[in-house]
Order: C-alpha cells, then structure tokens, then sequence
C-alpha cells in the first residue's frame, strides 16, 4: 500500500483548504455557479438531481481497512448510509450537502484519500487490475507505475483544463481484467528481452462514439512513461477539439487524423520531452515499489477445504481464484444480491469488509471495475471463515461474471444525464434469473446497463448491452450484443428496435434460451454469438 | 481590464500584431496567439520577441498552457501574457506554465492572486519554473 509522506499530505491538505475558500466563495456570491462548476467538479463534486454527489478517489482501486471505515463513517454522518461503487474503481455518495463537502474532504485527507480529479476536463483516477499484486500471470505489480502517474497527473499545470475527461488504466497480465483498451490511454506492463516495458494504447473509449484503443508504441521502457504520456497529452491538448463536447475526446482526434498520424506527432514531440529530465529517476519507483512489497505469505501446500456445505462450494467456484501463491486465494466480495442495487453497499456492510481485509487479507482490499469488492490474500484456511462473516452480512452472493452480476450507472434515479433509469432494470433482470442453477447453466454472461449515451454502465463493453434512452417521453432500452471489455475487447452492436423495461427483459431471456439451444461445447454466449452472428438471435426476439 | 506582472522589467507598450502579420512582414516584437494558433511557428523568431499574448477565449480553453510550455521549453525568455478569461482559480496553472504576466477582463485581485499562489507548498511534476518537483526533494 502507497503511504503519504510529508509531500503528498502537504499538498492534499492545502487542496482541502483551497476548495474549502473555494464553497466559501461560492456561497456568498463571489463565484457564479459557470465558475464553480470546472472547480467543484475537479473535486468530485457534482450536482445531481436531487442533491450533490461527491465521488471519492480510490486510485488504483486499492483500499485499506482504516480507509474502508472512513468511508463507511462518511456514509453515516454526511449520506444516507450508503455508499456506491463505480466502473472506475471510485466510491460515490449521492445525497450530499454542498456546505458540508470540505469537512468530508478534510476527514477523508487523515486517511489519505482525496476526490481530487475524479471529474472535470482532466486526467481522472488511474484505475488498474484489480488482482494487482496477487494475480500469478502478471509480469509484475502494475500499481507503482499507477502511483506515478498519480503523482504526475495530479494538478498537473499543462493538462488541468483538456478538451475533455482523460482516463488512464495500467494493467500487467495477459488477461485483461480493468478494460484497458476502452481508456483514454491503456498502459499494459510487458517484458521484452529482460526489460520491462509498456505496450501504450491510445484513443479508446465508450461514451456515444464507442472506440477499441489502436496499439500508438509496441515497447516503451518503463523508465520512460512519464515523458511519453506528457508528449501523448501535449499533442491531444493542442490538437483536441473545443468546439463540440461530443467531438473533444481524444480517439476522435485520434480517428480523425489516424492512428499513424498521431504517433507520429506523438514521436517527434516526445524526442523533444524526453530531453526535459521530467520522469522522475529509478529511486522514486523504488520507492514507491517497496511500499507494494508483496505481503509476507507463506506458500502452503498443505491446505484442504471442507467442501461439504453446497453453499460454501458454490461460493468457492464462482468467487474465489488461484492466489500467486499457492495455499492463498482472491476472494471477489459481490455487491450484486439478487434484487439489488449493483455497486451499492451500506455503511455496516462496508464495515464488515473492513474488518475481513484487515484480519484475513493482510490489511488490503480492492474495488472492481465491475462494481464488486476484492480480498486480495486470503489463506484458504481462513476461507469458511470469511465466506460465513460474508454470508451474515449479505455479501456471500456466488454470482461473479454469472448473468446476474449486473453492471450498472445509477441511472435517471440519481444523475441528471440520464434518459433511463438502470437500477429498476438491473434489479428486474436480477430477479428473472435469480436461480442459481439458471445461471450456472448459462455460464460467463456480462450483462452491462447504461441509462444513457455516456455509457457509464459500460454497455458497449457488454456481451450483452443495454442502453436506456428516451423516446417521446418514455423509457425505451436498447440492446446490443457482442461487446468485451477483455483482451479480446470489442464493441457491441445494437440487434434493433428497443423494448419497454419489461420488453427488454424477456428479450435477454428469449436470446439467452436461444443461445442454450444453439451453443457448442463450452461456448460463453459471447462466443456463439460471434461465431453464428445476430440474426438467429433477432429472429427468435423479434419473431 | 487587469494586468499583473511578474517581471522587473518594464511592460511593453507596442500592441501585439497577429501570428499571420507577425509572419508575413513585420519586425514586430510583439504577437498575439489566439486560441488554436500554432505557436511553433514562432520558434525561429524567439530572440526578437519581447512580448507574446497567448489569447484565453473561456478559462476552459487550456490550449494556452501548452502553449506556453513550447515557448519556454524553446528558451523564450520575454514577457509571457496570458489575456482574457484569467480567473483566479487557474494562476498557479498559469505560472507553472510559465505565464509571467496576466491580463485579465474581469477585476483580479492582486492580493488573492499571491495567496493562491502561495497556496500550495509543492509540485509534483517538473515544469517551466524553477521550484524542484517532489521527487527531486525526495531524492535530491
């Protein structure tokens, strides 16, 4: 885990007091709200329909026990005891007082968190793999390489006012389980000849122009990737559309000039960065490196599980995978019960998987971008234990990537974009599949709701999609299939006409029936559907 | 109209002409960049400018900071004028880039303007001013 030193906790404090003058003046009048807005929203905070919502930064998505139970006590105090999980490894409160946003910033500084850059024309959080550290087919740990880019991006004076938003993932493995390719820039660590290297996408993204990253550099030393990010920035600053929002994302620079082009421009600029002495030198990501020191587990071959109660076996095959370290695992926590809000926990809740990460997880845990929690080194003796605490807590549902572990945006209950509302849908779909035998049955299924074009809910990245819009006044959903959000990452294509909210049920349902008759052996609906295409599936809705 | 300067030397009078008029004749010292010019095309004539305006249309328009980190990154060593929709609240931005001079269209308080500036200790990042980043506090 990355601990602050005199630096970082100088400069978060001296955040909270700028913004804290900066409500002040809002308050009395001094800033018009055109003015407020790039500022408050540079501090997470935005102002939805019923209330503000402040989105808290969790870089990485790595979270320790005392940083959890801050949140929770956020939650209680400043919420209504909740708090939401997003797509982008951050935690969101939706009920909010504006006046009371800088003292929950200054509680959330004595933890070292922030919600600094989680919105605004700026580079957001820098999410990663969620299994950093503990997966066994990553080349290494890519968190300290999401530290340092952390540090560069924050209130960086050349890329604080962009075009538009600028997301960045980093992951380390093969499997790819953060969406790289569907962020501004995708970083993956590789290693090439003993030398550890980025492979560095550009240009990707979801939103209403949905885009798969092009390879922009096959190998860049690890050493370098401040200066080509810099020069990968100045190019989309100087070049990024401000004319239309819609326009001003960088993959449509990017698929406005071509790929070819923009590296182009990228390489000459960074010949010129590069001779600046602006990446930090190898005793920083030491330093940094040393803080994610791997915990001390022990390998244990010896362990063997109970698996005689059906329901802790059922748990273990769907949300538990192999550990680097043999004898240890990485338990997924879902926050997808059946009829509920995707993403969603409750401060006791938040509490309970505190305490689980701090007696049975080395004091470490992790937010997914699919909305669920990670306990990242669980011995698995210590696994009944955990799965029983979860269980009473309401957070032992054994549905990872089952149909039922919805993706969802919080939709027209909550934000002010919406068409739609996603939550009723999520929790519809939920109920309709509720049978866990069902589910098994239909394997690997990512189902993903947006409840508008932005495509927060990540719907073109789903094998199933659904998109919520509005059409003369009512709610209508639009299904896609085909997206991946994976190594083997695609965009999903809309079938046709959309449905009603109960329409678009029975048409996962009918598609899904018609991928049971249809499959070969071990085929994931995403696979047949792209070996057969639509049209049997559109046939069978439509008929 | 506003106009701070972080400069001893005196302000420079003459108007700044147009990129195209600066390129096309003149022996001008003084260019006017608007938002979305390229200021590359300046690079050959540095040593002759004692002025460069880079244009703020909107606050939000943040073209300009890269602008103004291409002008010193090239050795340009005369006033820097950030002009328009100057707030406050992006000065540091501003001067980390480089901007030694502000013109602002609204009234901006100078008093404010040193306390923003004083606001924050350290900067992570290398950029155009003299202040060490954190990691070269770090590690010397």
């Amino acid at each position: 885990m990355y601990k602050y030193d005199e630096y970082d906790r100088a400069l978060v404090d001296a955040r909270v007091e700028e913004f804290r003058d900066q409500v002040q003046r809002r308050l009395s009048g001094a800033l018009t709200e055109d003015q407020f807005k790039p500022l408050r929203l540079m501090n997470g905070l935005y102002l939805q329909l019923h209330a503000y919502m402040l989105r808290v930064a969790i870089p990485y998505g790595t979270l320790d026990s005392r940083q959890t139970r801050m949140l929770a006590h956020i939650a209680r105090k400043y919420d209504r005891g909740y708090g939401h999980f997003t797509t982008r490894q951050n935690l969101q409160y939706n009920w909010i007082k504006l006046d009371d946003t800088p003292d929950i910033l200054a509680e959330l500084a004595t933890v070292e968190m922030h919600a600094i850059q989680t919105s605004g024309n700026c580079i957001r959080n820098i999410s990663s793999d969620q299994y950093a550290g503990a997966a066994a087919d990553e080349v290494a740990d890519p968190r300290p390489y999401a530290e340092l880019l952390r540090q560069w991006s924050t209130f960086h004076p050349e890329f604080s006012l962009l075009p538009r938003k600028f997301k960045i993932a980093v992951i380390a493995a093969d499997e790819d389980r953060a969406a790289m390719k569907l962020h501004d820039i995708g970083l993956k660590l590789v290693r090439r000849d003993g030398a550890l290297g980025f492979e560095v996408y550009v240009g990707g993204g979801q939103g209403r122009t949905p885009m798969v990253a092009p390879l922009i550099r096959k190998f860049l030393p690890a050493d370098e990737l401040v200066s080509y990010l810099e020069a990968c920035l100045r190019v989309y600053n100087r070049y990024g559309r401000r004319d239309n929002i819609y326009k001003a994302r960088i993959k449509i620079l990017i698929h406005e000039i071509g790929a070819d082009q923009y590296r182009a421009e990228v390489e000459e600029e960074y010949l010129h960065v590069k001779a600046l002495g602006i990446d930090p030198p190898a005793a920083e990501l030491e330093r940094i490196q040393a803080m994610f020191a791997p915990p001390p587990l022990v390998r244990d071959d010896s362990v063997t599980i109970d698996r005689s109660n059906p329901a802790f076996a059922l748990w273990l095959d769907h949300q538990v995978v192999k550990h680097k370290v043999p004898g240890h695992a990485i338990v997924t926590i879902s926050l997808k019960p059946i009829g509920g809000i995707p993403g969603d926990a409750s401060a006791d809740q938040i509490d309970v998987i505190a305490d689980l990460a701090e007696r049975f997880s080395h004091d470490e845990l992790r937010i997914t971008h699919a909305q669920n929690v990670v306990l990242p080194h669980v011995h698995m003796g210590d696994l009944a234990e955990v799965w029983a605490a979860l269980t009473a807590a309401g957070l032992a549902t054994p549905n990872l990537d089952l149909i039922s572990d919805i993706i969802a945006c919080p939709g027209l209950d909550y934000c002010s974009l919406a068409n739609a509302r996603s939550i009723p849908l999520a929790q519809k779909l939920s109920e309709r599949f509720a049978d866990m035998d069902r589910q098994r049955d239909l394997g690997e299924v990512k189902l993903k709701i947006s409840g508008c074009i932005n495509a927060c809910g990540h719907h073109h990245a789903g094998h199933i999609g659904i998109l919520g819009v509005d059409r003369k006044g009512e709610e209508n959903y639009q299904l896609s299939f085909g997206g991946s959000g994976a190594e083997d990452a695609s965009v999903g294509r809309i079938i046709g006409p959309g449905f009603s909210e109960d329409g678009v049920v029975d048409a996962v349902e009918t598609a899904l029936e018609t991928y049971r008759s249809l499959r070969t052996e071990g085929e994931r609906f995403l696979d047949t559907y792209r070996r057969i295409g639509a049209e049997p599936f559109k046939a069978a809705i439509y008929a | 109209m506003t106009l701070i300067r972080f400069r001893s030397d005196a302000a420079h009078e003459e108007p700044g002409v147009t990129l195209d008029g600066f390129l096309g004749q003149s022996n001008a010292t003084a260019v006017r960049i608007e938002s979305g010019e390229d200021v590359r095309l300046l690079l050959p004539y540095l040593d002759r400018l004692q002025l460069i305006e880079i244009a703020f249309p909107t606050f939000r328009d943040g073209r300009g900071y890269s602008s103004a980190r291409i002008l010193r990154e090239a050795g340009y060593t005369g006033e820097l004028r950030a002009q328009g929709d100057v707030l406050i609240d992006q000065v540091v931005f501003l001067r980390r880039c480089g901007f030694d001079a502000l013109s602002s269209e609204k009234p901006l308080d100078e008093a404010a303007v040193e306390q923003a500036l004083a606001r924050f200790p350290y900067f992570y990042q290398k950029a155009a001013e003299p202040r060490a980043p954190v990691w070269k506090l770090r590690h010397g």
